[in-house]
């Protein structure tokens, strides 16, 4: 079966001064239509980049050494800029994290939403201003006239959040990459967003790659839950099974970590430690040293992707201590 | 409600003033801009409406009056040693400086604005167009010109190629700086991910935020422009006898400092005025440009 979006043994790799460092360590997952995939992971652990590679729009120090992504069976990597171009907004969109940097201050907001329409289907400027009148409306904005000619501080961040998700639904993109786009907004705002990118995807039917580091969000919005750490895929689950049944200590320490409201005594949980840089190479299992329960052979050897399920895997060696309980008691 | 559809877009203009305008009110709070632009402004009349200003001709020569000092009457300026009305000849010297001064800014704009955007957005051109410009930076400016005209000949045209030329690499340097900074800004990934062209992204997104340091250094480049041409016309490499260029007119003027000395003071007066101008208005402009101001006011 052809998906969506198909994402094998990505590999990407930063030239810096000091050489190469690897940002996303063989990274693999699929997408279909109508699906939302969330990808969690603290700051650095390479998410963002995951997400931008999708569209072709990584930093010019960046480049993807391995691996390949497949849209609709479309090979991406090592596509021309001029064909990537033509996907961008078309087909594949995105969403960013900053409702507050990602428009352009000197032009009004009607200006910036009828770029899209004007590059990818050729609309004429009247044409394109009444599209993009409908798709302020689609998007919940009161008065899309009046706000067609506002610029964008006078609109407040979840107003430009909205006015951000029109301009990539514009061509009707059958995907979505949002980047943390609730990340900046305040929490009733962020459930209206999420509410609104939700009954979208419904409509137009598009997979959503949603980056976050919230659990909350995920809980929310997510079909699918790719967890990542330091560059690397962790665990994958639909989101039933993550939050239910956790397998590698990372995840349910980020789940662990999510505060509770109603209970007051709660000490919040911490993953001692931070996130290792890019740059160093970790012997074994790359979350080891942060890890309550590690063992001799997570120091030596690095954990392959086991499968605890179907659909759902962990890259943890626990998993194999406990398929090997399973197969002791049952002999 | 009819009314209010076709005037839709009209009614938001009114209510808001467009980004000049705002510009403008601003500028016209500081009071030493406003005498610029008057004086600019001055300036610019004399300059289109000459021929209607003055009752002799720059170049007429009145032999029986000469050296007649300032307040003579029909010379409300005197005359100089052939006897030349002083203030037509100011006149026309405003008509030539302002030429000179707005084409030399003109394509100094051009070359220095393509370049700028060439180097700050491409990394691989960014040397290249860079480490040449630090070459003609180093040149000292009047030094670079004087070698152009040297090798093109002394006339006023060659005046101005050599003072674009000398032009470009400032207007560069400052273009790149705002590029720079410019695209590493989210709404310009933003506008990648929707797929616009380079091209579409350089002229339509990135040259409009420029805008208010290109403003800026164009007015008070302009000073510089008129008081190159007239350092150069001074030295005789530019604008050559009779023409009434004040550098030039300075030039001839030299020589009856002790007798009549308005004949060169009154066009250096000129030039000074009008660099003053130039310079209090390009610092208005940076002030009303400047989005800070308001809150440190």
């Amino acid at each position: 079966m052809e998906h969506l979006l198909q994402v094998e043994n990505l590999v990407i790799g930063f030239r810096t001064a000091k050489g190469t460092s690897q940002a996303v360590r063989d990274v693999s997952f699929s997408l279909e239509e109508g699906e939302t995939l969330c990808i969690v992971g603290e700051s650095g652990s390479g998410k963002s980049i995951t997400s931008l590679s999708l569209l072709g729009l990584l930093p010019e120090n960046g480049d993807i050494a391995k691996g390949s992504i497949r849209f609709k069976g479309e090979e991406l990597v090592g596509k021309k800029e001029e064909a990537l171009r033509k996907l961008r907004g078309n087909k594949i969109s995105m969403i960013f994290q900053e409702p507050m940097t990602a428009l352009n201050p000197v032009f009004t907001i009607g200006y910036q939403l009828q770029e899209p329409l004007i590059i990818h289907q050729n609309l004429s400027k009247q044409e394109a201003r009444k599209r993009s009148m409908a798709l302020l409306a689609e998007v919940g904005i009161p008065n899309p006239k009046e706000k067609l000619d506002q610029y964008p501080h006078e609109l407040s961040g979840g107003m430009r959040q909205r006015v951000m998700i029109a301009m990539a639904l514009a061509c009707e993109p059958s995907l979505l990459i949002a980047d943390e786009p609730t990340t900046a907004l305040d929490v009733t705002i962020q459930a209206q967003i999420l509410d609104l990118i939700d009954d979208l995807k419904e409509q137009l039917g598009m997979g959503v790659v949603f980056v976050t580091h919230d659990m909350g969000v995920v809980a929310e919005i997510a079909d699918k839950v790719m967890v990542m750490y330091a560059g690397e895929v962790v665990e994958t689950g639909d989101v039933k099974t993550i939050f239910e049944d956790p397998q590698h200590p990372y995840t349910k320490g980020l789940l662990a970590a999510v505060p509770n409201v109603d209970d007051e005594t709660q000490e919040l949980s911490i993953i001692p430690g931070s996130m290792p840089s890019v740059d160093d190479e970790i012997e074994g299992c790359r979350f080891h040293p942060r890890c309550p329960f590690a063992m001799d052979i997570c120091k030596q050897k690095k954990p392959p992707v086991m499968n605890v399920s179907e659909n759902h895997s962990s890259r943890c060696w626990l998993q194999e201590v406990n398929n090997h309980d399973k197969s002791t008691v049952t002999s | 409600m009819s009314a209010e559809v076709v005037l839709g877009k009209k009614a938001v203009a009114e209510k808001k003033d467009g980004f000049f305008i705002q510009t403008f009110k601003k500028l016209l709070k500081n009071k030493l801009a406003v005498f610029g632009l008057v004086i600019i402004s001055l300036q610019i009349i004399l300059a289109i409406f000459a021929p209607f200003l003055v009752s002799y001709g720059p170049n007429e020569q009145n032999l029986a009056l000469t050296n007649q000092g300032v307040g003579t009457e029909g010379h409300i300026l005197g005359t100089d040693n052939y006897g030349r009305d002083m203030w037509s000849r100011i006149v026309y010297g405003a008509r030539i400086s302002l030429v000179v001064g707005i084409s030399t800014v003109a394509i100094g704009l051009v070359g220095g604005i393509t370049l700028g955007l060439l180097a700050g957005y491409f990394k691989k051109l960014d040397n290249i167009i860079m480490r040449f410009m630090d070459l003609l930076f180093a040149f000292p400016g009047i030094l670079l010109a004087m070698l152009i005209i040297a090798t093109l000949g002394t006339s006023l045209v060659n005046v101005v190629i050599a003072i674009s030329i000398w032009s470009i690499p400032g207007f560069a340097r400052i273009v790149r700086g705002s590029v720079l900074s410019i695209k590493k800004q989210e709404y310009i990934l933003a506008m990648r991910s929707i797929g616009a062209s380079n091209t579409r992204i350089l002229l339509k997104h990135i040259l409009p935020n420029c805008t208010a340091p290109i403003i800026v250094n164009a007015t008070m480049r302009m000073g510089t422009a008129i008081l190159s041409t007239a350092s150069l016309s001074f030295l005789g490499l530019g604008a050559q006898p009779p023409t009434p260029e004040w550098g030039a007119m300075i030039a001839a003027g030299q020589d009856f400092m002790w007798d009549a000395p308005h004949i060169a003071i009154i066009p250096g007066v000129a030039i000074m005025l009008t660099i003053f101008a130039f310079n209090v208005v390009g610092d208005g402009l940076r002030d009303a440009l400047d989005p800070n101001m308001d809150i440190q006011a």
